[in-house]
């Protein structure tokens, strides 16, 4: 485990608070809040409590025989998050950040969503604590994900279509903060991914890190060892640095982040922030951004709307600066092929968004000896993706 | 600060005014009429004149200076476009000040040190960077330092007197008061609590107050007199120039400058 981020909230170069000064005296009482609510054991007794009765903890940890078998090498264990309530480890950050939010008395929260599995989190959280939702969706993504939106709705929340820029995440994320900052005294905001400014990665990455813990565990139980992969996905980094983070002072798990090379890196359409991207600061912190020559972010693509981001959380800069994790990236064909392999072979629809990892360990669990393991995060179940699927696949 | 602006704001002083700081963004409408409209806003008694370096996620402005940064990008507006346009400005205009407007990451990416030597050879006076607040611009304000640049601090109605005072200690220019909690656009009524906070700022700094965020009518600049040095005037004149036709832009720029800047009856 990590002792970062440092009292300015960065990781190495990574992170900071790079926000509108009317946000800055929010950040600072997030932080204190934080702080105070992690320390008390009452906060910790019900998050637990909500994190198995509600949220479905743990999740179970699944070797994928016929996967492995198919694939000629290393075993492959999967960390099943799509069956966590909501389908998806977003439920994770949400059901933390809502205790937060009712611990600070605000009791109007905001949140952006891509895939909609966060804005379904955040609804979901919302109802359950009497809450009141507004959730800023693009509307490009609303499109995309259509069920999720009437989920949302559904749960009680309002779904607000955001038409400016990309029509994806970055702008659901811009236009959440603008009521943020309009809104602080009264209103939370809920961020889904391990972005913007500190506090907001740490907390993310800190009620994330369930998997990691409960893998871990869990691995060792069954195979009495460590495994030597450890792969996810990475779009904002939420569910990959919650894999990691338990394992990130083990020296022999090699760390894999999996980004969305789009319709190719070479073709400048994708979303592969570590990979093709310069450090910038975009949504509250400085990280690796998908931008062009005068700083302008860059409009990104996958078809993994989860994915289609054009930043990534600091502290996937940091382990990216430092080494200690590597970043790969697969295209929209190969996570495709990926999603239609985990349906045949195990019987798991698995999101777009973690079918790219599924499509990493297609390459390398060949290359890898029957006696190594690969703990792959399936951070969500893929529902909400067949319509996009099916459309790819006509 | 900069001779220029303090020359500007003993200037307001003496004739007993608040400073007008209109906002002019290069490349809306287009790349070769802003000339003119800096040109208006002098003409029409500008003390200061901001130029924003559009930014592709502004994610402290409404729509109004959204909608004109996006038009200013679809242009191909580069940060290096606006330095060559502040360059002519200060050509034309010797004393009125030129302050940059815009995010920390188009700062970035042009190179903080190449930005800080460009826009002061090009005759700027300072920058406002929306999303650097004090704690992380010790690499940003030495740099502006390094070239006699004010690196222009916002405070807001939500900052703590702790932070009021944090901001005063490291501001230069001006002190940028945000009038409320919000992002940039023209607003009906200037907020209640206003003279309070600006109260809160007063105790801390020598430097004159700017107040900005939702002004847009000369009786919220008469309503500032004894409270502010300065008030800036944003998206409300954009929004009349892009509800203007082309060729009467520049009169109606001028007019509404002169409007707010007491030249002019409504």
């Amino acid at each position: 485990m990590t002792n970062l981020p440092d009292a300015l909230g960065r990781y190495g170069d990574f992170g900071g608070r790079y926000v509108p000064e009317t946000l800055m005296t929010a950040i600072t009482e997030l932080e204190r809040g934080y702080v105070e609510a992690r320390a008390d054991a009452a906060f910790e007794a019900e998050l637990q409590t909500l994190m198995r009765d509600f949220a479905g903890r743990p999740t179970p940890l699944y070797y994928a025989a016929n996967l492995t078998r198919e694939l000629g090498g290393a075993r492959v264990y999967l960390k099943r998050e799509d069956l966590a309530h909501t389908g998806a480890h977003k439920i994770n950050n949400a059901v933390g950040q809502g205790l937060l939010a009712r611990r600070l008395g605000k009791r109007r929260i905001i949140a952006e969503t891509g895939a909609g599995q966060h804005g379904v989190a955040a609804a979901t959280i919302c109802a359950q604590l009497g809450l009141e939702c507004v959730v800023y969706m693009g509307e490009l993504d609303m499109e995309r994900q259509a069920p999720n939106v009437f989920r949302m709705r559904l749960l009680g929340a309002e779904v607000r279509p955001v038409a400016s820029g990309s029509r994806t995440l970055k702008d659901a994320i811009n236009e959440a903060m603008r009521d943020w900052v309009t809104n602080v005294s009264t209103t939370f905001y809920l961020i889904g991914s391990a972005v913007g400014p500190h506090p907001y990665p740490a907390i993310v990455r800190d009620f994330q890190s369930v998997i990691g813990r409960e893998a871990r565990a869990q691995l060792l139980e069954r195979e009495g060892r460590l495994p030597d992969y450890a792969v996810a996905c990475v779009g904002g980094g939420s569910n990959a640095i919650g894999l990691f983070n338990d394992f990130i002072d083990d020296p022999t798990v090699r760390l894999i982040g999996v980004e969305a090379a789009g319709h190719g890196i070479e073709t400048g359409q994708h979303a592969a922030t570590l990979s093709g991207g310069r450090p910038g600061v975009l949504h509250g912190s400085y990280s690796y951004l998908l931008q062009d020559e005068s700083g302008q972010v860059i409009e990104t693509h996958s078809i993994s709307a989860g994915l289609d981001y054009p930043g990534v959380g600091p502290e996937h800069s940091y382990l990216k600066a430092s080494e200690r994790a590597t970043y790969e990236s697969v295209t929209d064909s190969e996570a495709l092929a990926g999603f239609q392999r985990l349906c045949l072979t195990e019987g798991i629809i698995p999101a777009l968004e973690s079918s790219h990892a599924i499509a990493y360990v297609e390459k390398l669990a060949p290359r890898l000896g029957k006696d190594e393991i690969i703990l792959v995060c399936l951070s969500g179940r893929g529902d909400k993706d067949l319509d996009t699927v099916s459309k790819a696949l006509a | 600060m900069t001779a220029r602006l303090a020359a500007a704001f003993d200037r307001a002083r003496a004739e007993g005014r608040t400073a007008i700081i209109t906002l002019v963004v290069p490349g809306f409408p287009s790349l070769s009429e802003t000339d003119a409209m800096f040109d208006a806003m002098a003409a029409g008694g500008a003390d200061i004149i901001e130029v924003e370096i559009p930014f592709s996620d502004p994610l402290a402005d409404g729509t109004t200076i959204q909608r004109v940064a996006f038009e200013a990008l679809s242009q191909g507006t580069t940060p290096a476009d606006c330095i060559d346009f502040a360059r002519r400005a200060r050509e034309r205009h010797s004393d009125t000040p030129i302050v940059f407007m815009t995010y920390l990451n188009p700062v970035l990416a042009y190179g903080l040190d190449r930005f800080a030597a460009d826009a002061a050879m090009a005759g700027a006076d300072g920058a406002i960077l929306l999303d650097l607040p004090p704690e992380e611009a010790a690499q940003e304000k030495t740099a502006l330092a390094a070239t006699g640049l004010d690196l222009i601090f916002l405070v807001a109605p939500t900052s703590t007197d702790q932070r009021i005072e944090l901001i005063c200690s490291q501001a230069s220019g001006f002190v940028y008061c945000v009038s409320v909690a919000g992002v940039t656009g023209a607003r009906t009524d200037l907020p209640t609590g206003l003279g309070d906070f600006l109260a809160r700022v007063r105790r801390c700094t020598n430097l004159p107050l700017a107040v900005g965020f939702g002004l847009s009518r000369r009786e919220h600049i008469e309503a500032l007199a004894g409270m502010a040095e300065g008030a800036v005037i944003g998206s409300a004149i954009l929004a009349l120039a892009s509800e203007t036709k082309p060729q009467e832009r520049a009169k109606a720029v001028r007019e509404y400058v002169e409007v707010l800047s007491g030249r002019r009856r409504p």
